[in-house]
């Protein structure tokens, strides 16, 4: 019973990274797997959505302290902002060629990591800001305690929205145009259609469901620090996903969040079993997902769930 | 220190040394930024990885300088043909494979690249921070400045790379065809210049700048897995401002990033020097996207 409950725990919070994941692959699917857009920053607009959510729904005692909000405001107030962020960067940047795009996400990355990290007034600086409301915390069914798999449910059915509304909008003569812009740039624009007001468009909306991950992470664990939003399990790990599951698919990025997500937690227990911790072994792993990527690249570049043909 | 010694710091003098500091940063990035911009001229990608070749070149000075005790000279001379060899591999192994599929999947394979040389150095060095000697390297003196030794020598060594390069690009047969190639792959290749050996000689000419100026930033500051991927924002800020693909752009792009990031402390708080080379790069995509000498 007790081994039970603790597969069980312990698989609620898989599944909650996993929804954090989904969402963000989600996003990024919008930009890169739409529309072309390389976004190399992911962990700018997730972190700005952790930190807006939490600032405004953590209590008015909390350091630094919050407004107090509802968390639904938090969450629904994280997209907004992490939209307005990549409007500003878009503007700039999405009429230049894709690389730059690149380049710039990852400055923008830098400058958003630096202002965590240095202003402590708004964010309390490296020591990160505790006491962001959880919800559900602590809630009892039948003695035992549910506020886990009570989010869990809230993550999946945020996921499942997101999910269909962007399955709605790849489908409307939207997704098709983001698609034509993608393939065929120079096609795109003599049917006339404008290109840079397309692509912001898509980079806004795949960066504010950026910003509800970041939302649902922070509401999740109730402690954000800048440490949280390294590239590496922000950004790297993201884009693995998205071209695992299948670029182009919305399904396929949510299976490669899945699947990426298991490989890692796998992985993890694996070093977990001898009584001495491995030297090195969190860099082994982060070279084994790495090298998982460059085999998907070569092999089967469209991924585990291909883009529909039309 | 005495009151008169103090004295002497005029603002003129601090101006001085602000600058020297910024030419020996300014070095480090315009040679990280070459590299940057003669592997895209040829090949037509952002290579992601390159930071992180900087990282595995300063680490290969290591055994060579630390353990084995050759001279640094020939520790560095070995560091850089390690890391111009590995090059060669990733691209042979990889980067060649994957061309077709477009420069967008390249940058996305070289971003995992750079993670994965990330995590080897990391396994081979540990996560610490690691020095080529330990002690102090004292200033020398002239009249009110102070100048290190190893600035000296980065400043130096960096002239001597760019001329190099100069020389390489305007005199040599394989230097005008990658000139060649950058300018029209298309015209490059049916003028019969054997593409595959220009491809091969750019990733040797980029990964030697990037082993160089990975062992100038060591030797500057100290080593770190993570040094050259936090190096890879002034180092295509200055490529972009100078005109991605135009080498001669990237070197006048490295000092301007490197002289404004350290005058920048004058104004802003030093924890923000990072975002400079980020703004520098956000006003030129504004005013004039191909960069000073108009890039490709």
């Amino acid at each position: 019973m007790e081994l039970l409950l603790g597969t069980g725990n312990y698989l609620v919070f898989f599944l909650t990274i996993v929804s954090v994941y989904a969402l963000l692959a989600l996003g990024l699917n919008v930009q890169w797997g739409y529309t072309g857009i390389l976004n190399i920053g992911i962990a700018a607009f997730f972190a700005v959505g952790a930190y807006t959510s939490a600032l405004l729904t953590a209590p008015a005692t909390a350091q630094p302290p919050g407004l107090g909000l509802p968390v639904a405001v938090g969450m629904l107030a994280a997209m907004p902002i992490a939209g307005i962020l990549a409007l500003g960067i878009g503007l700039i940047t999405l009429n230049l060629r894709s690389d730059y795009l690149a380049i710039a996400s990852i400055g923008i990355a830098e400058i958003v990591r630096l202002f965590l990290k240095n202003e402590e007034w708004l964010t309390n600086g490296v020591r990160g800001m505790a006491g962001i409301p959880r919800p559900f915390a602590g809630v009892e069914v039948f003695g035992w305690n549910a506020g886990g798999a009570l989010y869990l449910g809230l993550g999946a059915i945020i996921v499942a929205t997101v999910f269909i509304a962007l399955q709605i909008l790849y489908r409307a003569p939207w997704g098709r145009a983001l698609r034509a812009i993608r393939d065929r740039e120079v096609a795109a624009e003599a049917m006339g259609k404008n290109v840079l007001w397309f692509r912001l468009q898509s980079f806004v909306l795949g960066s504010a469901v950026m910003g509800l991950a970041g939302a649902v992470y922070a509401h999740f664990v109730g402690f954000i620090s800048p440490e949280a939003f390294a590239p590496l399990f922000a950004t790297f790990i993201v884009w693995v996903m998205l071209i695992a599951g299948g670029s182009g698919s919305n399904l396929g990025a949510i299976v490669g969040a899945l699947a990426i997500w298991a490989v890692w937690s796998v992985t993890e227990l694996l070093g977990r079993i001898p009584e001495e911790p491995i030297a090195g072994f969190g860099a082994l792993r982060v070279f084994l997902i790495g090298l998982l990527l460059q085999v998907i690249l070569l092999l089967r570049p469209q991924g585990i769930i291909p883009e529909p043909r039309e | 220190m005495t009151v008169a010694t103090l004295k002497t710091v005029t603002p003129m003098v601090e101006l001085a040394q602000l600058l020297i500091y910024g030419v020996v940063l300014g070095s480090i990035i315009a040679l990280g930024a070459i590299g940057v911009s003669l592997t895209f001229g040829v090949l037509r990608f952002a290579n992601f990885a390159h930071g992180d070749y900087m990282t595995v070149g300063a680490y290969l000075v290591l055994p060579f300088y630390a353990v084995l005790q050759l001279p640094m000279f020939a520790a560095v001379l070995i560091a850089i043909a390690g890391t111009a060899l590995m090059a060669v591999t990733i691209d042979r192994l990889l980067f060649e494979r994957l061309r077709q599929a477009g420069p967008l999947v390249l940058l996305i394979s070289s971003f995992g690249v750079g993670l994965m040389l990330r995590s080897v150095v990391q396994m081979v060095w540990g996560p610490r921070t690691l020095v080529y000697e330990s002690g102090i390297d004292l200033p020398l003196r002239l009249g009110a400045l102070r100048i290190k030794p190893d600035h000296l020598t980065i400043i130096g060594g960096a002239l001597l790379l760019v001329l190099t390069v100069h020389l390489l690009l305007t005199r040599t047969r394989i230097g005008k065809a990658m000139r060649a190639m950058s300018d029209s792959p298309e015209l490059a290749r049916v003028s019969g210049i054997n593409t595959a050996q220009v491809i091969l000689f750019t990733w040797v000419a980029g990964a030697a700048l990037a082993a160089t100026a990975g062992f100038f930033l060591a030797l500057d500051t100290t080593l770190l897995p993570g040094m050259g991927w936090f190096f890879l924002l002034p180092v295509f800020a200055a490529a972009i401002l100078g005109g991605i693909g135009r080498p001669y752009g990237a070197i006048i792009g490295g000092y301007v990033i490197g002289i404004t990031a350290e005058f920048s402390t004058l104004f802003i708080s030093a924890a923000y020097k990072p975002a400079v080379a980020f703004a520098i790069m956000v006003a030129i995509l504004i005013l004039r996207p191909t960069g000073i000498l108009r890039g490709n």
